[in-house]
């Protein structure tokens, strides 16, 4: 890592360079006014300086043009940083359709990341360079902020909820990770490193580190001995295809399967149910850990595009063009449990448990 | 200004110091000007010891390291810095210490409309004060004053209870401060001051405790519930039992934000007294300073989520509040522009005071577009949570209110004591502290955007360097603050006498005696004349009515 | 106590820093306005987080309300409007220089608001019997089928008969939310800083009752019973914000 001194962080993704430009134009501009009435005061004070103890000069009229120019000029400066700076934003916020996801949890007082071809790994991130990589985040306990000074990014990480930010490294180095948000009595330890190397050497990375079940695998693992497998496909949704496409509610609502509806519907199933069903999916946020919940909603993605079980006829995503990541290690998608393919919905309160109230 | 000698035969006018001596008059008093004194010594004490945080804090940030043997001291001591300044010192500091004493002789009033609500004010800062150093003494705080969930109320193991019951109930002497100014403004005005002849003092106060009135009680409930959740162990802002720690965040900034414009518009208005007064000029834009104050408060109660825009809420939020935080500047940047102008064609004499303010508007400038940088959504990806949001605050409360405070004090001490003090020590506190304050926070913007975290007890190598110059610039800085203790206490005893006027200011403060009588004036003025007539001040020398 | 000043002009009473009795009024009048404006935003946090919370738990909110006991509620509410009146009355009495009147009223005033309050105090102890106060037994909590007092049972029967034929049948879940005790969180926080809002109010009528009775109000100067006046409108409003609020969001 970099340990030499510096003024200037270095810029290592495309995202770097437009934060540097705007900030330089506004530290100009900054520059610029401080210079201005610094002078201005120096220069008044010293030309209008007292002269006798009873020296009142006398009345000058108000000058409505120089009030107006001062009202009018710095408004509209501030225009142009706001839509320069909303616009730079706006671009960070939204990553590319193709880029590679990468899990992350936070908990005191350390950073646990999940790479999707199976390797995890513990205050560090290894990534390749040019390639868009988009982060979700969840934390375990309070909040956190995963920030990395050269790439100019930070995301609040947050319990309960998922957060996301993106990059596209151009400079192959390491760089620092900082937990950006007071956590607790080892906040200034939660530090880590963002290796970014060749393409070559990312894979070769990849090859070399312990086999690990890819997330998926442990996914499907999981949805056998949690006895997920019992209820979906029957007399639950099926979840073929269920990954980011269009699911109506029973009160009439449409939400978006992404990651936050599907880590919501295994930690609160009540609060959305899926028209046609009934509130009957227990709880288990008790039983799984935010790692648990990665897999399986990896899993989950991984079921590919069936023809999907929302109303018929509304519009699915389509199969998310996933980067193709195939998994390292020999362990094959065309083994994992199948989903049965979509049926009608059972009839209401069909399957309720014995002496549950209407 | 001459000394007057005190010869035996002279006696002494009955003033709001000398009418009575005992300890029972001064803790019973319902005279504002007593009570604006004992503010006074209150906060000085409680700034004293959060600068003692301060120190700890910059003494462990000399080493990588952490000097510091443990990391919950140091957030301990960075979270005690923050609480006490802000809430024991800074929103207090001009309008219960100044805003007490001055109010009512501004507008030409005998008192404050409700004199024993202004004291129970009072004693609600002591026990509320009393309660915080309590919370120091036993066991500490570590959440930061900003007291983010689910950090403070499901993991934290100090005394987050007892804190936040102490800032409720200094929530309320601060209430109870804006509601008594309120009142007095709109009904206790004298005859012929009519708003627009106002000092521009009165407008800031004014403005800051619609503030006071408004967020306050936001906070108040705020806490209420973090309180309640800790005690009951309850889910209110605890997402593992269902709660929402961003809405914590959206309630405790509604109050957050508009409480820094609580700190720095009372300021606004010294500035607006001492730049008139050592130009001896009308204020250019006397409407435009007076609106922009109000502007500052009702604009201000719409920016709070740029404290959060790395917090999780979506993106078109985060562009209201950036649009809504750039629209909060400009009226800003017109004071600082209408100061500027006042100079034009003035009489300027750079005093004690008047230094402390233009170094003010220097600071506060070089603060405010820094705030403006961070306000832009595309930077404040980076820069938030790092040593330039530090820098960034430090410059417009250290740069700007507190030195701004100083320039009151030091305008108004002659009013307030009827003594003189050193003009030359005043001259070399201000500039030791100019000097000590930039060695102190510049280095942190660079150290900031270089990417360095807050809160944090240790760091990476490569910040060595920013740490130790921003460390040798506090010590400088902490002598700059204890010299003014020094020599204004010195001038109480051996200062010579002030006289009514020394400045030859306008303002009906000025009119009555140094110090004012308890009844304030002889008898009630009537006023026919704009305000800041300097040019109508001319020789022979008038009275300002 | 006051040091009080007469004026020559009018014979007023009036304290030192006000010019006359009129000063005075205005002062304090205003002041009570601006206190009730803190009020407001005091309370107004309150209703804030808890219409977050509705959207975000609708289904479990709305089991709230109907875990709630309306018919009790909507006593209160009647109780507190004829507080209310009784109140306003007192006003009467004051500007026309009663001070029996005042005394009257404020009594009156004093017995209805107590009467509130214990319809709250019981309707907390039903509460209590059926696990529904969090951080003391909700740990048992479950919408019904549960434990119930024997009168908490005689009010479930109508209630029971209001919702079949009144109200149309809601579906209700076995499991435990965090909505269902964020909702009575909510619930025993805004009507307990309510209650304690009246109870203030309670005292400080009898310190009025105090002053009347040594004939203190005529009708030249009758500020304070006035300003307590505003004060006690203003939390009757808040309940009446409250009560719908809480207890009458119960349809799906």
């Amino acid at each position: 890592m970099e340990q030499q001194f510096h003024i200037f962080p270095v810029r290592a993704t495309t995202h770097a360079w437009q934060v540097d430009l705007l900030f330089f134009f506004e530290l100009t501009v900054s520059a610029l006014f401080v210079a201005l009435i610094a002078g201005l005061v120096i220069y008044l004070s010293l030309k209008y300086r007292r002269k006798s103890p009873d020296e009142f000069p006398p009345y000058t009229p108000p000058n409505g043009m120089v009030e107006a120019t001062y009202t009018i000029v710095p408004f509209l400066i501030m225009m142009v940083m706001f839509f320069w700076g909303g616009a730079v934003y706006v671009r960070a916020r939204r990553p590319p359709a193709n880029a590679m996801q990468i899990n992350v949890i936070g908990k005191q007082w350390m950073w646990k990341i999940q790479h999707p071809e199976g390797p995890r790994e513990i205050n560090t991130l290894h990534v390749p360079v040019g390639r868009p990589i988009k982060l979700l985040m969840t934390s375990q306990d309070v909040i956190h902020d995963f920030g990395i000074p050269a790439f100019r990014i930070k995301q609040d990480v947050l319990p309960g909820t998922y957060s996301t930010e993106w990059f596209e490294a151009t400079r192959v180095g390491e760089y620092h990770l900082f937990c950006d948000q007071y956590c607790g009595d080892l906040h200034s330890q939660m530090i880590g490193r963002v290796v970014v190397m060749e393409p070559s050497a990312y894979q070769a990375w990849l090859a070399g580190t312990v086999p690990d079940a890819p997330p998926a695998v442990s996914g499907a693992r999981l949805f056998q001995s949690y006895g997920c497998v019992a209820c979906h496909g029957q007399r639950a949704p099926t979840l073929a295809g269920l990954y980011m496409s269009q699911v109506r509610l029973d009160d009439g609502r449409t939400v978006l399967a992404d990651e936050q509806y599907l880590r919501e519907s295994i930690i609160e199933p009540a609060a959305k149910i899926v028209a046609g069903y009934g509130p009957i999916m227990p709880s288990f946020r008790a039983q799984l850990t935010e790692e648990q919940i990665f897999d399986l909603i990896e899993y989950i993605k991984s079921l590919g595009s069936a023809r999907d079980n929302s109303v018929p006829g509304a519009s699915a995503a389509g199969p998310q063009t996933r980067p193709s990541e195939r998994p390292v290690n020999g362990y094959r998608p065309d083994l994992l449990p199948d989903q049965p393919p979509a049926r009608q919905p059972p009839a209401y309160n069909q399957n309720l448990p014995e002496g549950s109230v209407q | 200004m001459t000394a007057i000698p005190l010869t035996p035969d002279y006696a002494a006018p009955e003033t709001y110091l000398n009418s009575s001596h005992s300890i029972r008059s001064w803790l019973l008093t319902r005279d504002h000007k007593r009570i604006g004194i004992l503010y006074m010594i209150s906060i000085t004490f409680m700034f004293l010891i959060a600068a003692c945080g301060a120190g700890l804090v910059r003494i462990n940030l000399l080493t990588p390291s952490g000097i510091l043997p443990e990391p919950s001291m140091y957030n301990k001591a960075f979270s005690v810095h923050g609480i006490l300044m802000v809430w024991w010192f800074l929103v207090p500091s001009v309008p219960a210490t100044l805003g007490n004493f001055l109010l009512p002789l501004m507008i030409g009033a005998r008192d404050l409309a409700f004199p024993r609500l202004n004291l129970a004010s009072w004693y609600l800062f002591i026990i509320s004060a009393i309660m915080i150093l309590g919370v120091v003494t036993f066991g500490g705080i570590d959440t930061g004053w900003t007291f983010y969930t689910p950090y403070s109320d499901a993991f934290a193991n100090t005394r987050v209870t007892l804190a936040v019951a102490a800032i409720f109930i200094n929530g309320f002497s601060s209430i109870l401060t804006g509601l008594n100014f309120i009142v007095s403004t709109h009904t206790m005005r004298a005859p012929g001051m009519t708003w627009f002849r106002l000092p521009l003092f009165v407008w800031a106060m004014y403005a800051t405790s619609l503030i006071f009135v408004l967020a306050t009680p936001v906070l108040a409930i705020t806490l209420t519930l973090l309180g309640i959740e800790r005690l009951l162990g309850i889910g209110i802002f605890n997402p593992a039992l269902g709660g929402d720690p961003v809405l914590f965040q959206h309630l405790f900034w509604f109050y957050s934000h508009p409480v820094v414009y609580i700190q720095i518009l009372p300021t606004f208005g010294i500035a607006s007294e001492v730049v008139t007064c050592f130009a001896r000029k009308r204020p250019f834009g006397y409407s435009m300073i007076a609106f922009s104050s109000l502007a500052i408060a009702m604009i201000g109660f719409l920016v709070w989520a740029h404290h959060m825009f790395d917090a999780g809420i979506s993106p078109y939020s985060g562009l209201v509040f950036s649009l809504l935080s750039f629209a909060v500047a400009v009226p800003t940047a017109i004071k600082i522009f209408s100061w500027t102008a006042t100079l034009y064609k003035g009489s300027v004499a750079l005093e004690t005071p008047m230094l402390y303010i233009l170094g003010f508007m220097g600071l506060f400038t070089m603060g405010g577009l820094t705030g403006v940088m961070l306000a832009t959504l595309g930077l404040d990806m980076h820069m938030h949570d790092t040593y330039f949001v530090v820098a960034h605050f430090h410059y417009v409360m250290v740069g700007g209110a507190v030195m701004g405070y100083l320039g009151g004090i030091h305008y108004w001490w002659p009013k307030m004591t009827g003594k003189l003090y050193s003009e030359f020590w005043g001259k070399i506190s201000a500039a030791i502290i100019f000097i000590g304050f930039n060695l102190t926070f510049f280095p942190q913007y660079i150290a900031g955007y270089l990417g360095m975290p807050r809160r944090y007890h240790s760091y990476p190598p490569e910040f060595q360097v920013y740490n130790v110059l921003s460390t040798a610039g506090a010590s400088i800085l902490a002598v700059g603050y204890i010299l003014p203790l020094i020599y204004l206490f010195w001038s109480l005893k051996f200062g010579p006498e002030a006289g009514r006027n020394p400045w030859k200011a306008t303002g009906l403060e000025w009119q009555t005696s140094s110090p004012p009588p308890p009844e304030n004036f002889e008898e009630i003025p009537t006023i026919t004349r704009p305000p800041y007539a300097y040019d109508m001040m001319a020789p022979p020398a008038v009275p300002a009515v | 106590m006051t040091e009080h000043i007469v004026t020559e002009r009018t014979h007023e009473i009036h304290e030192h820093q006000f010019e006359d009795r009129l000063q005075q009024k205005e002062a304090a009048t205003l002041g009570m306005w601006t206190f009730l404006a803190t009020e407001v935003l005091f309370f107004g946090g309150l209703f804030v987080s808890y219409t977050i919370y509705r959207h975000r738990w609708p289904n479990d909110f709305r089991q709230g309300s109907l875990d709630l006991k309306w018919y009790m509620g909507g006593v209160n509410t009647a109780v507190l409007l004829v507080s209310s009146f009784t109140m306003a009355m007192a006003v009467h009495a004051a500007s026309i220089g009663s001070n029996r009147g005042i005394i009257r009223y404020l009594v009156l005033t004093i017995l209805i608001g107590t009467v509130f309050l214990c319809i709250k105090g019981c309707e907390y102890y039903i509460e209590y019997e059926e696990h529904l106060v969090p951080g003391l037994n909700f740990a048992e909590y479950k919408p019904r089928p549960r434990e119930m007092s024997t009168v908490a049972r005689e009010f479930d029967k109508f209630d029971d008969w209001f919702n079949e034929h009144v109200s149309p049948p809601r579906q209700k879940s076995d499991q435990r939310t965090p909505g269902q005790e964020l909702f009575f969180l909510f619930y025993f926080i805004m009507t307990g800083i309510h209650a304690t809002h009246m109870i203030i109010g309670i005292c400080v009528m009898l310190v009025l009752i105090w002053m009347a009775k040594r004939e203190m109000f005529s009708a030249k100067w009758h500020n304070p019973v006035e300003n307590f006046g505003l004060y006690w409108h203003f939390v009757d409003i808040v309940w009446v914000f409250l009560f719908p609020s809480l207890y009458l969001l119960r349809n799906p």
